[in-house]
């Protein structure tokens, strides 16, 4: 039946011209193109992203270096952080959650199909505005001009008098309509999880992948929400003569910081949070066993977006904050450790004593495990306020922010890819490109944060766009750059697989993983309608009963 | 959790889930009240930080007509929901005219004292702290407003036409949701700008 529908699809997509392709993808109200149009959109904007990094660390190889201006510098970090957390990472997130959430709950769309298409839109049209800066950003007088105040836009950095022209504004304007288009699908991801599952798909019986989204979708929705205040606000300032930010008028720069770390530091959990979902769902597969802990697992998932709400101003320490404060957020601080703690052990707890195949997805994932784990140590030492003093503001805090973005979630996403690319495609990835771009990424991965860590111990400040010789930070600088070359190569080698495996790859069938989910029962691409008759589940792993009628999951819930 | 399971219980019959627009309405009002939060975070902030005049005290009346009007808009719009629910189009529909003018005359009151505040006493967003701060949360409260009226006048527009019945009496309900939740954020900015602001 399933070769049948491909079969109807691909006939139909060879009697049509181009733009009639075009106007389809484009018209779209699909979760699943939705969906791969969100994780098209992040790539393109990574290898951009991916390219802005590779211009600050050419220009950071060597002592008074010259390869960029300092303008140009500011521009490249400010445009390299905005890219990638708000028009890669956050995209690339919902577009998996787009596609995956409907087919793991056995629904045969999203909540709002409209909403969603709407809000990919808005997000696209974001990313857009942000590069339109470069050619548009200094208004009718003088050459281009990108944001260049940083991604947190400090104030009073970022109002007319100090920036000057239109380049905040597209960033501000860049930010609220992909925030917009944030809530948007958040608000969709709720009620599809609360409204659309399957008969019997009860909240204790939904995948981790869909419990996890569901608390991250609310946490989008409260912490998405300040920054959009924050803009407003700044658009106020910048636009209408407002004050809020206004030092000169009694306006408080810190209270910009407080609004944009409320934002900023629950943002880290919202895009880890579906990584923690994507390693759930893959580890057990490859290890044969059922997830350990899944009450658990939720429960901590609950705890660290309740305390992550609670922690921003651990990235204020410096500003000089009452004793009373710094505690508070000091100890906070360190609590989310707790219940990421027991995530972490829940997963190793699934691998232990399970017949563990080594298959690229869970190589990627047992990276993720190990160096979030590291992440989270170095989080912990700079969550110490005194420590803090000494570090904030260094290439320490880089490097450990960094650990948590590339060495923890970019890993679990790729993971994420080769694990669910041939469901998306009806292909396999590659494995023998797959090892070789793992143990690529990897070496260039330690080869640059590992080292970056050393330079901020040792005093480099982030955020300059250049040094002096002689303060030990060169050799070390010139081998991050050349890490970060090796992980540029590793993600030419995954941007290549993916394309020779659409076209060359091994046919997928409907479950080449033999995992347990509702995804996996509908053929690879799925139809359309997702499920021809609406599946009844029993149990955590539907496909496990099925496939083991003599002893079914069902019969020890 | 469930240790025990009967198949009753999973047949298809019992299997009911909340209607998604309510699920969606709710959390469109869990976002927007952070907005609002850090809006009214804001404005308590800067009470009294502003370095030059006009001060609240000496300009804000409090517009407690006004504030009767858009909150028994709140009582309205339920009973209307209740008639529709009902099958009585007629009573829905009156009722529902009446909420419409009761938030107009809520806009109406704010544009007044806007245009008092403006030409009478010089109070604009850039005049001082005081006036950034009102002028954004009495502002943003102000669009949601409209925006419910927005709404609100395309239902009467359809309600006029008769395409309004009991079936859509659910979709109605989470309109009214809404409109309640800008109801409960003028209490809040009611409270923080006219009574603990001063």
């Amino acid at each position: 039946m399933s070769s049948d529908v491909m079969a109807i699809q691909s006939a139909d997509a060879a009697g049509r011209s181009w733009t009639e392709v075009l106007h389809e993808w484009v018209t779209t109200v699909d979760h699943k193109r939705l969906g791969v149009l969100y994780i098209l959109y992040a790539l393109f904007f990574l290898v951009i992203g991916g390219i802005e990094a590779t211009i600050i660390r050419i220009q950071l190889m060597r002592p008074h270096n010259d390869f960029v201006s300092p303008q140009v510098f500011n521009r490249m970090f400010t445009m390299h952080g905005t890219t990638m957390i708000f028009f890669v990472a956050m995209p690339i997130l919902f577009g998996f959650a787009n596609y995956l959430v409907p087919l793991m709950i056995g629904a045969r769309d999203m909540a709002f199909p409209r909403l969603n298409a709407f809000s990919f839109w808005l997000t696209a049209f974001g990313g857009l505005l942000l590069y339109f800066s470069f050619l548009g950003g200094s208004g009718l007088y003088g050459a281009g001009n990108a944001p260049d105040v940083g991604w947190w836009a400090y104030a009073p950095l970022a109002s007319r008098a100090f920036s000057p022209g239109h380049s905040s504004d597209y960033w501000t304007i860049a930010l609220l309509a992909s925030g917009f288009g944030s809530i948007g699908t958040a608000i969709n991801i709720i009620a599809t999880i609360i409204s659309m599952r399957c008969p019997g798909m009860k909240l204790s019986r939904m995948p981790l992948l869909a419990w996890l989204n569901l608390v991250m979708s609310g946490m989008v929705l409260l912490a998405i929400t300040p920054l959009s205040a924050a803009q407003l606000m700044l658009l106020v300032d910048r636009y209408l003569g407002g004050h809020f930010f206004d030092t000169q008028a009694g306006g408080s720069a810190t209270l910009w910081m407080h609004f944009f770390w409320i934002f900023g530091h629950p943002e880290v959990y919202v895009l880890i949070i579906p990584c923690f979902a994507f390693a759930s769902e893959i580890i057990p597969v490859f290890s044969r066993k059922p997830i350990f802990g899944y009450p658990v697992m939720v429960g901590a998932t609950v705890c660290i977006a309740f305390v992550s709400m609670s922690v921003w101003a651990h990235h204020m320490f410096t500003i000089g904050m009452n004793s009373y404060a710094n505690s508070f957020f000091a100890i906070t601080t360190m609590a989310v450790g707790v219940p990421t703690g027991i995530k972490i052990f829940n997963w190793l707890g699934t691998m232990w004593g399970g017949k563990i195949q080594f298959k690229t997805p869970m190589l990627f994932c047992m990276g993720f495990l190990f160096q979030f784990l590291i992440a989270g140590l170095t989080g912990i030492m700079l969550s110490a306020a005194p420590f803090n003093w000494q570090l904030s503001g260094s290439y320490f805090v880089v490097a450990h922010f960094h650990y948590v973005i590339v060495g923890g979630i970019l890993f679990a996403l790729f993971g994420a890819f080769y694990y669910w690319y041939p469901k998306i495609t009806g292909r396999m990835l590659n494995e023998g490109l797959g090892k070789l771009h793992f143990w690529m990424f990897l070496i260039g991965f330690h080869l640059t944060f590992d080292l970056m860590h050393i330079p901020g111990l040792l005093g480099m400040p982030r955020r300059i766009y250049t040094y002096e010789p002689g303060r030990g930070w060169e050799t070390l600088n010139l081998l991050v750059t050349i890490g970060a070359f090796i992980q540029g190569i590793a993600t030419l080698v995954f941007v290549a697989n993916l394309i020779i495996s659409y076209f060359k790859g091994a046919k997928a069938g409907n479950d080449p993983w033999d995992a347990w989910t509702l995804e996996w029962s509908v053929s690879s691409p799925p139809p359309a309608y997702n499920f021809s008759s609406i599946p009844t589940v029993a149990s955590r792993r539907p496909l496990w009963d099925l496939k083991h009628p003599e002893d079914p999951d069902s019969r020890y819930e | 959790m469930s240790a025990m399971r009967t198949p009753l219980a999973d047949s298809l019959g019992a299997w009911r889930l909340p209607y998604r627009g309510k699920v969606g309405m709710a959390s469109l009002i869990f976002a927007e009240s952070a907005i609002f939060t850090i809006f009214v975070v804001a404005y308590l902030f800067y009470v009294g930080k502003s370095l030059t005049g006009p001060t609240p005290r000496e300009v804000l009346e409090t517009p407690i007509f006004y504030t009767i009007c858009l909150l028994s808009s709140s009582l309205t719009i339920h009973f209307a929901g209740k008639f529709l629910e009902r099958g009585k189009r007629g009573a829905f529909l009156s009722l529902w005219l009446l909420t419409i003018v009761l938030g107009g005359l809520f806009m109406y009151g704010t544009g007044q004292e806007w245009h008092r505040l403006i030409y009478e006493h010089g109070l604009t967003i850039s005049t001082n702290l005081f006036g950034t701060t009102y002028y954004s949360l009495v502002g943003l409260h102000a669009f949601h407003v409209t925006i419910g009226l927005v709404m609100l006048c395309i239902v009467l527009i359809f309600g006029l036409a008769g395409r309004v019945g009991v079936e859509q009496s659910h979709r109605i309900d989470v309109l009214s949701l809404y409109w309640h939740f800008v109801d409960a954020v003028w209490v809040v900015v009611f409270t923080v700008v006219y009574i603990v602001g001063r």
